[in-house]
């Protein structure tokens, strides 16, 4: 194929893309002259390259659609749905002929005769908009004969921009030259533009002089033009090249064996006693590293490129589900990596389609639900700790809890029972296990393609992690994790029957050494399958000899006798200790792709060369678990360490700080943190009486004052005794202005602790017990505290 | 006008086996090779090929024939197939020579098993008989797994 033709259809796709958005982000704002143009100007190339490369089919196409753009640009005709429908529809038709191109050189036999019809129908629509004196000389547009009358989107301000004269489309639509300039700024009116051209056909003047001399332009703006027009310097415009994707890879490639080459080096260099080798190797070393990164950063795109076709996925969908949705883009110049960006797209879209179809409700029922009948869907991209995180949120009716919960227990992936306990994290979780789809409603829409596990899977292929959360009504976010490339990864070397494999990183979670003594207790076993006791959690444990069929080296022990090296990986949520060998060390391998005759093993993700130069294999701990059944058979035992698990989890996320007190024979109570406003001590001559309450002057305030250890000591408490002169230490609890003192004995601590009631309360005033710090603590339920103690809190007017 | 071919040659087990040279990237003494556990017996394992990782396939197990002797280190043959370079390993080297397509035959009705299967045809030479290999059969290791796997359960 020429050249000029690839270069062609390498630029076409590329302004196809952009006209996709551009297109949609005209829809919502049909007034941008700027957006117009440059859509005009797309197309007007695509037209005029066709016609030069002979591509006659797409250069009609083209033209139908350009003459449509130009009436839209003069004001003569505002978007509508269905034009920008009709637009779109030609993109796509531009598209399939570009790839007809691609594949014989020809543009296709399909003329889309029914298109360009369509495409001059939508043109002759009667504009809605009134049109202004100026134009009266104009023959008005004779009405529209289509059966569908358009219906306007948003009034166009078209005043300045209906010409009484057919302008030379070139001239006006090349922002390249000072009059196309000051016509996209909207500082010149179209009519005076081609009055100055003409003039300037016929004498030798400049165009921004005649058009300053008409009065038609101010001149600073014609200055203006002519500084962003020398800014436009050609030469230093070019920064960028095409570079074939090969070539990268295969660069990738060499750097890879770069750093192969350098890591034997290091190696000979560390027994080495040649100081001046060592320092070479070393500055080697530097530079390889270096080069590895900026090789990496020549494959990287910005996440921008897979998104940038969202907004026309949403549209459509939008459109046909009779939604609408309104997308947001945070962090598109997110970079990762190639091979990467093409493993999420999918997903992506999928997670994209979901939220869309399922997620955002209809406008009437956003409606009735008091929101915006405009859904939002927010797309949010950053980087993080060498990961990449992708949100996907939407601000819809959020996951139905209770019909999950219910499809989950009826279709028996989790017994009833233990559906009604399960955290409402993990319930969101369930939808991405196989075959849990939500069925009740199948639309065209979703069930076709990818389902949520599929995301799931192939996300998890790639090393990342799905994760879903929703707050009923408001929206649902899933959030994806992933790793920033995949060429190079850091991994655990492992040594079992001899042979070298490598762990991914990802996947590990810990390392646990059993001694030969304490190898033995530590093992149990439940029906037949080792387990390890993994601080009070059953860990299954998988011997990697035996899953692949591997003999240990001969004048090893047998199982049992030896120390044992358990590593603690994870699997599709799940945990599992993995017995090797030996652990060596981790390195950062490169990772290649296993030949065909080996693909189908599901053990193994792919395979390395180490520094010795021999090959190692790089274990896919999702297969392997899959493979040992530790995620299939044991699903039930599974789900109920995961209740454990997150219940661990929770500790870390939903932690509440409390503040642990001492109260005379009350014992400790808790108070969370929150409902303390301060913590203070007086001397408790401070205190003083109104009336029986004892009260002291805070802040300006009158504090009535509660001491907790007699708060249950009966109504009889006996008088205070202010006799003698002590430290109190007060808890403050304000609420709506009024502020309230406790006094206890002794602060006591304060915590992060997840709170269980473990035992429902008691007494008033308590809401129950829970096991704090190994001591059963009374949680203190404050607001009911200080109600019981003085009835009339809060009801008096705010002080101040 | 008989067109002729030149093939690699070697050999299994006693017999004359070869491959026309432009499917022939390397020959290439023998490598330490990685073992891959769970893979159908006829791969050997994996090589390091310059920093590309190819797997190595044991002829004589791909043909049915016995195992090669303790001690006796196999030769690497690298092809070129569609889905990259393979290696096989074979027992010996010999020369590379020219042979007629007129002297081409199907395999004999009587030979069964995979031998048949990967076969393109016998080239009858003055003396003995050129055992032509079908290289894209022989790297297939699909039907090979299946077979395996009925068998195992």
């Amino acid at each position: 194929m020429d050249e000029i033709v690839k270069d062609f259809l390498i630029e076409s796709n590329e302004n196809l893309d952009r006209l996709d958005q551009e297109l949609v982000k005209l829809e919502s704002d049909p007034s941008s002259k700027e957006l117009l143009a440059s859509i005009f100007r797309t197309i007007h190339t695509i037209k005029g390259s066709c016609g030069f490369l002979g591509f006659a089919r797409l250069e009609k196409l083209a033209h139908a659609g350009e003459n449509l753009l130009s009436r839209l640009r003069d004001g003569k005709l505002i978007l509508t749905a269905e034009i920008t429908s009709g637009l779109l529809a030609m993109v796509d038709a531009v598209r399939k002929m570009l790839s007809a191109i691609q594949a014989s050189g020809q543009d296709g036999d399909e003329d889309y005769a029914s298109l360009i019809e369509h495409l001059s129908r939508l043109q002759l629509a009667q504009t809605q908009v009134p049109v202004p004196e100026v134009s009266a000389a104009v023959p008005a547009t004779p009405p529209a004969a289509t059966g569908k009358p358009a219906t306007p989107l948003a009034p166009v301000n078209v005043a300045s921009t209906v010409p009484p004269a057919p302008i030379p489309d070139d001239l006006l639509a090349d922002p390249g030259r000072i009059g196309g300039l000051l016509l996209e700024r909207g500082q010149v009116r179209p009519e005076d533009l081609v009055r100055a051209l003409e003039q300037q056909e016929a004498g030798r003047r400049r165009i921004g002089e005649i058009l300053v001399d008409q009065g038609a332009v101010r001149q600073e703006d014609v200055l203006a033009a002519q500084r962003t027009l020398e800014s436009r310097n050609p030469e230093a415009a070019v920064e960028t090249i095409r570079v074939g994707v090969t070539l990268l890879d295969r660069l990738m490639n060499l750097v890879g064996e770069l750093v192969l080459a350098r890591n034997q080096l290091l190696q000979f260099s560390n027994g080495s006693q040649d100081t001046a080798f060592q320092a070479l190797s070393q500055r080697m070393n530097l530079i390889a590293s270096e080069l590895q990164e900026e090789v990496m950063r020549t494959r990287m795109q910005p996440i921008g490129n897979i998104w940038n076709k969202f907004p026309r996925t949403v549209r459509d969908l939008a459109l046909s589900c009779g939604k609408e949705v309104r997308v947001e883009m945070e962090g598109k110049e997110t970079d990762l990596d190639r091979t990467i960006i093409e493993a999420i797209k999918d997903p992506l879209t999928h997670l994209v389609r979901n939220s869309v179809d399922h997620g955002i409700e209809s406008p009437e029922d956003r409606k009735k639900a008091g929101k915006d009948p405009t859904g939002r869907l927010v797309l949010r991209a950053f980087h993080e700790g060498g990961q990449v995180n992708i949100e996907i949120s939407d601000d819809g009716a959020g996951l139905n809890l209770e019909r999950i919960r219910r499809t989950a227990a009826d279709r028996g992936v989790v017994p009833a029972d233990q559906a009604a306990r399960m955290q409402d994290r993990d319930i969101f979780n369930l939808i991405f296990l196989p075959g849990f789809s939500t069925a009740e409603k199948v639309s065209n829409v979703s069930g076709r393609g990818v389902g949520m596990d599929v995301v799931k899977t192939n996300v998890e292929k790639i090393g990342g992690t799905v994760d879903v959360h929703s707050t009923p009504g408001k929206g649902t976010t899933v959030k994806v994790k992933i790793p920033l490339t995949l060429a190079i990864i850091p991994a655990l070397m492992v040594i079992s029957g001899g042979e070298r494999f490598a762990i991914p990183q990802v996947s590990l979670l810990e390392l646990v050494r059993l001694e030969a003594g304490e190898a033995e207790k530590g093992i149990e076993m439940v029906h037949g399958a080792p387990v390890y006791r993994l601080r009070g959690r059953l860990l299954p444990l998988v011997y990697l000899n035996r899953e692949l069929q591997i003999a240990s080296p001969p004048g090893k022990p047998a199982d049992g006798h030896a120390a044992i090296n358990i590593v603690v990986v994870q699997a599709d949520g799940r945990e599992f200790g993995l017995v090797v060998d030996e652990i060596t060390d981790t390195e950062e391998i490169v990772v290649k792709p296993l030949g065909k005759q080996l693909k189908g093993i599901s053990a193994y993700s792919g395979a390395t060369i180490m520094g010795d130069g021999r090959v190692a294999l790089i274990l896919d701990i999702l297969g392997l678990a899959q493979r040992a059944q530790v995620i299939g058979e044991a699903r039930e035992s599974a789900l109920k360490e995961k209740d454990k698990a997150t219940q661990k989890e929770e500790t870390a996320t939903d932690r509440q700080t409390l503040l642990l007190v001492q109260c005379g024979e009350q014992g400790r109570m808790a108070i969370p943190l929150s409902l303390v406003s301060r913590l203070e001590e007086f001397s408790s001559a401070a205190i003083e009486l109104a009336g029986a309450q004892e009260v002291m002057q805070y802040r300006g305030q009158i504090m009535p004052l509660i001491r907790l250890s007699r708060l249950w000591a009966g109504a009889a408490a006996e008088a205070v005794p202010v006799s003698t002169e002590q430290r109190m230490q007060v808890v403050v609890y304000s609420e709506g202005g009024h502020s309230v003192g406790l006094i206890v004995d002794r602060i006591v601590d304060i915590v992060d602790e997840k709170l269980v009631i473990q035992s429902p309360a008691q007494r008033r005033g308590v809401l129950g017990s829970s096991v704090i710090q190994r001591r059963v603590t009374d949680l203190l339920d404050v607001p009911s505290v200080v109600r019981h103690a003085i009835p009339n809190f809060g009801d008096a007017p705010a002080v101040n | 006008m008989a067109s002729s071919q030149q093939f690699c040659t070697f050999f299994l087990d006693g017999h004359f086996f070869g491959t026309p040279v432009p499917q022939v990237q390397e020959v290439i003494q023998n490598q330490v090779m990685t073992r891959v556990p769970l893979a159908p017996n006829v791969v050997g394992g994996m090589i390091n090929l310059r920093g590309q990782i190819v797997s190595a396939i044991d002829l004589r197990r791909r043909l049915g024939l016995q195992d090669r002797p303790d001690g006796q280190l196999p030769m690497n043959v690298v092809v070129r197939t569609s889905d990259g370079a393979v290696s096989l390993l074979v027992d010996e080297i010999g020369d590379v020579i020219e042979v007629d397509e007129d002297t081409l035959e199907s395999p004999p009705e009587t030979l069964r098993g995979f031998a048949r299967e990967v076969l393109r045809g016998v080239y009858k030479l003055s003396g003995r008989l050129l055992l032509a290999l079908d290289i894209d059969r022989v790297v297939d290791l699909g039907d090979f797994n299946k077979l395996k796997n009925n068998q195992k359960f």
